[in-house]
């Protein structure tokens, strides 16, 4: 009993201790660091190139997991909802020489891509689906990038408080030629849970990476200037990577 | 009878029970995110797993409270120390003969009557073993923790990214896919967290205080 006791007292400690710790400078830039050293070390190991596991039909799970807004809230996607999303826009903005406004026929009168992957939630979970939209390269193509553009941001219907979900990508995940905007989930429309109408797909990044009810995609230089400055809705409010490879 | 902890030992072995601490306290709480296990490529139904885990308090995670973000940047920041602690530890021993002289069995200590011979030894709390830096049960139990146990953790930890996943498919494949990567970490750190208390209760019936000031000073050589 009495060594249990110790064994508790030290572990809150070395707990106490280390959440104390993790709020000094030194600290923290260590912590956060490690982020940039892992998408480095990716890089330097082919993630320029290398594509993401592409499964068969078998491998598909019997149901896809909707996690984090599971219907976003607001008058104005319930609008949408109820007429099957045929106004929505996709709006592509920022260091783009062509601004675009795209409807749902536009994206889906594009050449699509149609891939079956893995799924893989920070949480730990994992469930695999067959995912179908144009390639994001092909609508910046459209857009025609400008050359200071170094990361596209992707804007969200779904709100956490008052903030709305966002996202971001360097140019390198941009391009990456599984990186689509789905549309379909296993041949179906997008459910509601999974981002309907249109989500991200960044494949070789967390679940928190492929942003769900799409509204628009934001050319810009740095990410400094968008919103918190850490690139996303949770890297801005709770502290996760911004690079999710890992 | 070379009977001193090297000096690369004795830096690893303290790195490494540090980085093995702040990795096992922060995954518990990683692990509080999602407590289910699952066999295969995919899994998040509670039907499908074949373990449920605890939820662990707060006195053994770190951070002390529930925070995912959190514990994922201690557990990715202590990931490379641990990592590159091990290489190095491993390249060092290899060439100062560590290895091959102390952890790995001599043929004649695969014998069953040895075997026998030494566990009956440690029955009866008898740990000498004169002209030996270790005996069969110690070079066994350090040789599974450091070439099997903790190149496991590195490497089903790599096989749970989805970047490594891209640029290394084999590695996912080799332990049957991503959740079961996952449920084998899980299993080594708790094999980990087994070895420790046998490996802190013998150091206990084996002389402590010597054992321990050997471990930080190196000790010293037996006499011829």
């Amino acid at each position: 009993m009495k060594r249990r006791n110790v064994l508790v007292g030290l572990g809150a400690l070395l707990a106490g201790g280390c959440s104390k710790l993790a709020e000094t400078k030194p600290v923290a830039a260590l912590l956060d660091g490690t982020d940039k050293w892992n998408r480095t070390v990716q890089n330097l190991l082919g993630r320029r190139t290398a594509l993401a596991r592409e499964f068969g039909k078998a491998d598909i799970s019997p149901e896809f997991r909707g996690n984090g807004t599971m219907l976003p809230t607001g008058d104005e996607y319930a609008a949408h909802l109820a007429s099957a999303f045929a106004d929505w826009r996709l709006a592509v903005t920022g260091l783009v020489e062509r601004p675009l406004s795209l409807s749902l026929a536009d994206l889906k009168a594009l050449p699509q891509r149609t891939q079956i992957t893995r799924h893989d939630c920070v949480e730990g979970w994992s469930a695999i689906g067959q995912w179908t939209g144009p390639q994001l390269k092909q609508i910046l193509a459209m857009a025609r990038l400008r050359p200071e553009a170094r990361y596209v941001v992707f804007h969200c219907a779904d709100r956490y408080g008052a903030d709305a979900y966002y996202e971001s990508v360097d140019l390198v995940d941009a391009f990456h030629p599984q990186t689509i905007v789905a549309h379909a989930l296993n041949g179906e429309p997008l459910p509601v849970k999974n981002g309907a109408p249109l989500r991200m797909r960044i494949e070789r990044q967390l679940g928190y990476k492929h942003a769900k009810y799409l509204t628009g995609i934001e050319a810009v230089s740095n990410l400094d200037n968008v919103r918190g400055g850490k690139g996303g809705y949770w890297e801005d409010t709770t502290g996760y990577a911004w690079y999710a490879g890992i | 009878m070379r009977r001193k902890h090297a000096l690369p030992t004795r830096l690893w072995h303290w790195m490494n029970f540090a980085c093995l601490v702040v990795l096992f306290m922060s995954g518990l709480n990683i692990s509080n995110a999602h407590p289910r296990l699952y066999w295969g490529q995919w899994g998040f139904q509670p039907r499908q797993a074949w373990l449920f885990v605890a939820q662990f308090p707060g006195w053994i995670t770190i951070p002390s409270h529930y925070s995912l973000a959190t514990a994922r940047q201690w557990h990715m920041l202590f990931a490379w120390f641990f990592a590159v602690s091990l290489i190095a530890f491993v390249i060092v021993s290899l060439f100062n003969r560590h290895v091959w002289r102390d952890i790995v069995p001599a043929r004649r200590e695969w014998r069953w009557s040895a075997i026998r011979t030494d566990v009956v030894k440690h029955l009866k709390l008898d740990f000498e073993h004169p002209g030996l830096k270790f005996n069969f049960l110690q070079k066994v139990s350090y040789g599974g923790v450091i070439f099997v146990l903790l190149p496991l953790m590195i490497l089903t930890g790599m096989a749970m990214s989805p970047g490594m996943d891209a640029i290394w498919p084999w590695l996912v494949d080799v332990f049957g896919g991503r959740q079961s990567a996952r449920s084998i970490h899980f299993i080594c750190a708790w094999a980990l967290v087994g070895f420790f208390i046998v490996h802190i209760v013998l150091v206990l019936l084996s002389g402590p205080v010597g054992q321990i000031r050997d471990m930080i000073t190196g000790g010293r050589d037996e006499a011829a």
